[in-house]
């Protein structure tokens, strides 16, 4: 069981020592890693993802449940406690998507013969154009290579942390990702420029210059101002939906959406 | 004196990882690195530039690079004990993936890259069924799904490889081969064997002779400073 973890300070670009004694992370939280580009958003995910041990370019150290985690549990990904949403819109697979999922199941230990079938539905309510069992993974575009991974991490990695880079790029239905994976005991990790994912987490991490430079939790205000934008985020969506569907954007749309 | 050596196929990462190694060990050991290549090498004197380290390449020319390894390295092991190394470092191209370069004695690794293609490390057969640590790069790449499907085929090729992964430019989580490679036993030079089955042939080692160094071998032998004219033929 996986009830909390640690991250221990790293160094910044500067080989500067982390301004933090420990940030610790229980299940159940929902964190989001906001910062400019270039400021090791991706890198400290990374080094959860890798369960870094002082050797990673950062020079981390995370802890589970308070302690060093077992050199099993780092390498063999059957027993991995972390499923990572990478930025990747690539897979270079030379495998069926039925085939992919099916060794990935292999590869964490799941005996389920409905795995598969369970995976490719749920990536199917990310994704505009659906995805077939035997469409070759090389073949599919950058937003069904996310909304497959996506369920595949949920299902597939079926892992008690999860972290997602950057899940509002390639056009795939956020709104639709954000209700499956919320309300859930895992910990969740978002690193995100999306105010309205940004806004909806419980605790905030600002990235700057390799480093943690701060930590916040979501105030009151914050929670009413979240909200609103996914309510305007809702109404976004719609707008593009209609645009991408072909049709043309009529006053009665606009006025309805945005009276 | 600890052995470790790298195979794999051109553009994995091989000498990335060696430079990873070479930092994190100059400190404590003395390193002496050799290169067997095809045709062209350039690492020798990367390495001896920026490193400072003892390198050396020798090209296997019309041996193939297996063959090769087989001739200089009872030369090579000498040249590196000789200058007092800790720990030698042979990078081989291993290109015909019918035989391996590992010894029965030290390290042997195989480095593959994430974005290699899925039925690579079946391709391979030898040179990733008789390494000891198989070392997955480019793992910035790909999706960590894609990553866990890679190595599940390797596990299936070789089920008790040591596996890990890391973006050798940065070297990301090495500590565990840091370790294997500490942990490692030096090697005795007297009873270096090669560890795989040499293909079918008309010279020694081909016929399956898996002694190492040019002494023990006649046919067409290759010593590691020699000439061209040299090393074709050396009869009983």
């Amino acid at each position: 069981m996986i009830k909390e973890i640690t991250i221990l300070p790293g160094k910044d670009k500067n080989e500067n020592k982390e301004n933090f004694d420990n940030i610790t992370l229980k299940a159940g939280e929902t964190i989001s890693i906001v910062g400019p580009t270039g400021s090791g958003k991706t890198a400290f995910i990374t080094d959860i993802e890798l369960l870094a041990q002082g050797d990673t370019s950062t020079g981390r150290y995370l802890l589970i449940n308070g302690e060093k985690p077992s050199e099993e549990v780092r390498y063999d990904p059957s027993q991995k406690p972390i499923a990572m949403i990478t930025q990747n819109t690539k897979c270079f697979a030379d495998l069926s998507v039925e085939e992919f999922l099916f060794i990935h199941a292999r590869a964490r230990k799941i005996n389920s013969k409905k795995i598969v079938a369970e995976t490719l539905f749920l990536a199917n309510k990310f994704t505009g154009e659906k995805i077939a069992l035997q469409n070759k993974v090389t073949l599919l575009s950058g937003g069904q290579t996310r909304s497959l991974l996506i369920a595949d991490a949920l299902l597939i990695g079926a892992a008690p942390i999860i972290l997602l880079d950057e899940i509002e790029n390639a056009g795939i239905f956020k709104q639709e990702v954000l209700e499956i994976i919320k309300s859930s005991s895992k910990i969740i990790i978002f690193v995100t420029h999306d105010p309205v994912i940004a806004l909806l987490t419980k605790k905030r991490l600002i990235m700057g210059n390799g480093a943690v430079r701060k930590v916040l939790c979501q105030n009151e205000s914050e929670s009413g101002a979240a909200q609103n934008l996914l309510e305007f985020d809702q109404k976004m969506g719609v707008i593009r939906e209609n645009l991408r569907a072909g049709f043309e954007i009529t006053q009665e749309l606009v006025s309805a959406n945005f009276a | 004196m600890k052995l470790v050596i790298i195979a794999g196929p051109p553009s994995t990462g091989k000498t990335s990882l060696t430079k990873q190694l070479i930092k994190h060990f100059q400190a404590e050991m003395k390193i002496a690195y050799l290169k067997i290549d095809v045709v062209k090498a350039f690492e020798d004197i990367e390495l001896r530039k920026e490193f400072n380290i003892l390198t050396k390449k020798v090209y296997s020319g019309d041996l193939c690079p297996d063959h090769t390894e087989v001739m200089v390295m009872g030369d090579a092991i000498e040249w590196a004990e000789n200058n007092q190394a800790d720990l030698f470092i042979v990078e081989s191209a291993g290109l015909c993936l019918r035989c391996s370069p590992y010894l029965n004695q030290g390290l042997g690794i195989i480095v593959l890259s994430a974005i290699a293609g899925i039925h690579t490390p079946e391709k391979m057969g030898a040179m990733v069924s008789l390494a000891d640590i198989a070392v997955v790069t480019k793992i910035d790449l790909v999706s960590q799904a894609e990553r866990e499907v890679l190595i599940q085929k390797i596990k299936e090729v070789h089920p008790r490889i040591v596996l890990m992964e890391t973006n050798a430019l940065q070297g990301t989580s090495l500590q565990r081969l840091y370790t294997l490679i500490e942990k490692s036993a030096e090697i005795d030079k007297e009873t270096l064997l090669l560890k795989g089955n040499p293909p079918l042939g008309v010279c020694t080692i081909c016929v399956g002779k898996k002694e190492i160094g040019w002494k023990h071998h006649f046919g067409v032998v290759k010593k590691l400073d020699s000439l061209a004219a040299e090393y074709l033929y050396r009869g009983e």
